[in-house]
C-alpha cells in the first residue's frame, strides 16, 4: 500500500506537478493496488518521503527561542510551524497585580531591543484614561529617544541579519553604534536597556547637560557609519542573492495576516502611524516614509535602512527645536515630588509616599495606547476599573503576526531561506511570548 | 457618506444589533454573537470601509458576569485612517465563532485566547494552546487562576531530567488592599460616621 502511494505520488509530480492530494492521484492508486505491487528502487523511496525538521530553541539564527517544525520535502519546505511561547513570562497577567506606575518596567522587558517605545505606548494609554497634559519638553525627548530607540533596534536587526547570512563586519560596525545609544540610555536613565525612562505624564527625568550635544555629534557621524554598511551588503551580489525575491508579502497577504511596520511598508503599502495619527510632536517633524516595491526580504532590508536615515533627521530636529520647561505633568497626585522638595514640605512627602504604596487611581474606561514601534505597531489595551491597577492589560505586540505569517512565507523556499526570512520579520521573543 | 452610517444602515437593513460603546479612537460596539461574521465581512469588503486589518483580537475576564468572557476584535482601515472595535460576550463553557476564514490572522490570536482564558473558537483550523508549556493545565489569564500558577519546575540532578513540582511558596503572595477609607469609597461606615450629618 505504502509503496504504490509513494509511486503515484512520485509518478504524478514527475508528470505534472500536480498537488499531491489531488483526485487525479487517488484514483491512479486505486488502479495500482488491484496490480501486484512494484518495486521501487531505493533511492527513489527515500527522495519522497517528508522530513520534519526540529529547528531551535537554540538555533543562534532562530533570534532567541522558537522553535520551529519545519516538513521538508528534501530541501524545500512543505510547511513550518512555530511552536512560541518558550519566553512567556506571563506579563499581561502580572500587570494586573501591579500598581500603574509598577507596570512600566514590564514594558522594557517584552521586546528588550527597543524598549522606550513600549513604555510609550504604554504611557499614551494611562495618559488618556486619566486625560493627563504632557509638557512639550516632555514630547520632544520622547521623540528624540523613540527615534534612537528606532536606529537601536535596526542596527541589531541589520547587524544580525548579516551575520545570520554570513557577514561579520556589519555586526561589529552597528554594535558599535548601538553601544553608544545605549549609553545615551544610561545617562538619562541610568541603565542601559531597561530603562523606564518613559512614565505616564512624562519621562522620568531632565535630559543631564551635555547630553544632546553629545546625541547630536553621535548623529554627525553614525550617518557615515551606516553609509559605510550600506556598502558592504546594499549592492553586495551574495546579500542579494540570499534577500531579493525571498520570501515575498503581497498587498493583500500583509493585510490579511495583520502585518505592521517595516513588514507592511516593505510590500508597498504607505502606512505609518507617526504620519497618519501623529503622536507627541510628529507633525511637527518633517521626514519620508520609506516603502518597498516587491514585498521581499530585500526591499525590508532597505526599508529599514531608508527609516534609521530619516529617524537621524528627525533626531536632529528634535536637537534643533528642544524647548524649555517641565519633562512631567505637574500634577501632584500622579508625579512624585523633587527630592528637594520633600524636604520642605509636608504634602509633598505625603504625596511621595502615597505615590509609591497606593500609587494613583485612573479613572475606570477603556484605551488603546498605540505607537508606530520600530517593529510595527505596537499597542497596549488597558481595562481600568478606577483602582489604582489595571483590570486588564493587552499588549498588542508586532512580532506575533508577523511570526504568524512566516508559514506561509517560507512555503517552497529552501532551508537557507527560512533564515533570511525569520531575520528580516525582525522577531524578538521577549513581545512575542509576553 | 460617514462610515458610522454605513455600519448603521447595514445593521438596520439586516437586523444587526449594534449597541454603541464609547472608547476613545476607536467606533466600538457590542454585538451579538451569530452577527460577528456578517459585519466583519461586510466591513472589510465594503468599498467605502474596507476595514481589512484585523490589529487585534482578545479576550477579557469578568467572573461577576452572566457571560463571562468579551472578546473583542479590533479592526483598521487604511484607506479611512479609522479603527473600529466589535466586542461579543462568550459563556464560559460555550464556543465563539471563528474569523479565521475573513482575516488570516485570527488563527494565532484566537490560539492565544484559548490558550490564556479557555474560550473555543468554533471552526478555528488550529485550536492548540500557544504560549504556555506542552501539557499546561489550566487558562492563566483567567481572574480566578492565581498569580503563581499551580506548578514549578526544576532540574533534578538524580533524574537527570527537569521535573515538575506543586507550586511552594517561601512566603504567601501578598495583595495588599490599598483603598482608602478616606476617599472615594461608598458604603463604608466609620464609627462616628452617623454624627456627621446630624
Amino acid at each position: 500500500m505504502i509503496k504504490n502511494k509513494k509511486e503515484t505520488n512520485l509518478s504524478s509530480k514527475l508528470a505534472t506537478k500536480e498537488p499531491r492530494l489531488g483526485t487525479h492521484a487517488d484514483t491512479r492508486k486505486d488502479q495500482n493496488t488491484k496490480k501486484a505491487p512494484t518495486s521501487i528502487p531505493l533511492e527513489l523511496e527515500f527522495q519522497k518521503k517528508t522530513t520534519t525538521i526540529n529547528f531551535g530553541p537554540q538555533h543562534p539564527a532562530a533570534h532567541g527561542v522558537l522553535r520551529l517544525i519545519l516538513e521538508m520535502d528534501g530541501e524545500v519546505i512543505n510547511k513550518s510551524d512555530p511552536h512560541i511561547g518558550l519566553l512567556h513570562r506571563g506579563t499581561e497577567k502580572l500587570i494586573e497585580h501591579k500598581t500603574y506606575a509598577q507596570a512600566v518596567p514590564y514594558f522594557d522587558r517584552l521586546d528588550y531591543v527597543s524598549p522606550m517605545c513600549q513604555e510609550h505606548a504604554y504611557a499614551l494609554a494611562v495618559e488618556q484614561l486619566v486625560g493627563c497634559e504632557v509638557p512639550i519638553r516632555a514630547q520632544y525627548i520622547r521623540v528624540l529617544f523613540s527615534e534612537l530607540t528606532r536606529i537601536l533596534n535596526h542596527t541589531m536587526n541589520i547587524g544580525t541579519q548579516a551575520v545570520d547570512l554570513g557577514a561579520t563586519t556589519p555586526l561589529l560596525w552597528l554594535f558599535e553604534e548601538r553601544e553608544k545609544i545605549m549609553e545615551f540610555y544610561e545617562r538619562v536613565s541610568g541603565s542601559r536597556m531597561h530603562s523606564n525612562y518613559f512614565r505616564p505624564g512624562g519621562v522620568a527625568s531632565d535630559l543631564p547637560d551635555g547630553l544632546l550635544e553629545d546625541i547630536a555629534t553621535f548623529n554627525g557621524q553614525f550617518l557615515s557609519i551606516l553609509a559605510d554598511t550600506e556598502t558592504l551588503l546594499t549592492n553586495n551580489r551574495i546579500w542579494k542573492q540570499r534577500l531579493v525575491g525571498i520570501g515575498v508579502v503581497s498587498q493583500k497577504q500583509a493585510m490579511d495576516w495583520g502585518f505592521s511596520g517595516p513588514m507592511l511598508r516593505g510590500s508597498g503599502i504607505e502606512w505609518d502611524l507617526r504620519k497618519s495619527n501623529p503622536y507627541e510632536v510628529y507633525d511637527k517633524m518633517d521626514f519620508d516614509v520609506p516603502i518597498g516595491r516587491n514585498g521581499d526580504c530585500y526591499d525590508r532590508y532597505l526599508v529599514r535602512v531608508e527609516e534609521m536615515y530619516q529617524s537621524v533627521k528627525i533626531i536632529d530636529q528634535c536637537i534643533k527645536a528642544m524647548p524649555k520647561g517641565e519633562v512631567h505633568s505637574i500634577d501632584a497626585k500622579m508625579i512624585p515630588p523633587k527630592r528637594s522638595h520633600m524636604k520642605e514640605s509636608m504634602e509633598a512627602m505625603i504625596h511621595h509616599f502615597k505615590l509609591y504604596t497606593e500609587g494613583y487611581n485612573v479613572p475606570a474606561g477603556e484605551a488603546y495606547g498605540v505607537v508606530e514601534a520600530p517593529k510595527g505597531e505596537f499597542g497596549v489595551y488597558l481595562y481600568s476599573d478606577g483602582t489604582n491597577k489595571p483590570y486588564r492589560c493587552r499588549i498588542k505586540a508586532p512580532g506575533f503576526a508577523h511570526l504568524q505569517g512566516l508559514d506561509f512565507m517560507t512555503r517552497g523556499h529552501l532551508m537557507a531561506d527560512v533564515v533570511s526570512v525569520i531575520s528580516s520579520l525582525d522577531v524578538v521573543f521577549g513581545e512575542i511570548d509576553r | 457618506m460617514d462610515f458610522l452610517h454605513i455600519i448603521d444602515k447595514f445593521a438596520n437593513d439586516n437586523n444587526l444589533h449594534l449597541t454603541p460603546i464609547s472608547i476613545k479612537e476607536f467606533a466600538a460596539y457590542k454585538i451579538s454573537q451569530n452577527d460577528l461574521l456578517a459585519i466583519l465581512k461586510f466591513t472589510k469588503e465594503h468599498k467605502d470601509l474596507r476595514f481589512t486589518i484585523l490589529t487585534d483580537l482578545f479576550a477579557a475576564d469578568f467572573p461577576e458576569r452572566q457571560e463571562r468572557f468579551e472578546v473583542v476584535y479590533s479592526l483598521l482601515s487604511l484607506k479611512l485612517n479609522k479603527r473600529l472595535l466589535f466586542k461579543i460576550d462568550v459563556e464560559e463553557n460555550q464556543t465563539a465563532p471563528s474569523v479565521t476564514t475573513i482575516f488570516s490572522a485570527a488563527c494565532w490570536y484566537e490560539r492565544e485566547a484559548f490558550d490564556m482564558y479557555g474560550i473555543e473558537f468554533e471552526g478555528c483550523p488550529d485550536m492548540r494552546r500557544i504560549l504556555t508549556d506542552y501539557g499546561f493545565v489550566g487558562h492563566p489569564l483567567r481572574k480566578d487562576f492565581p498569580l503563581t500558577g499551580h506548578v514549578q519546575v526544576r532540574y533534578d540532578e538524580k533524574l537527570e531530567k527537569v521535573i515538575y513540582e506543586p507550586v511552594l511558596l517561601e512566603q504567601e503572595f501578598r495583595n495588599f488592599d490599598f483603598s482608602s477609607p478616606w476617599q472615594g469609597k461608598e458604603g463604608l461606615k466609620l464609627p462616628g460616621d452617623e454624627k456627621a450629618t446630624k
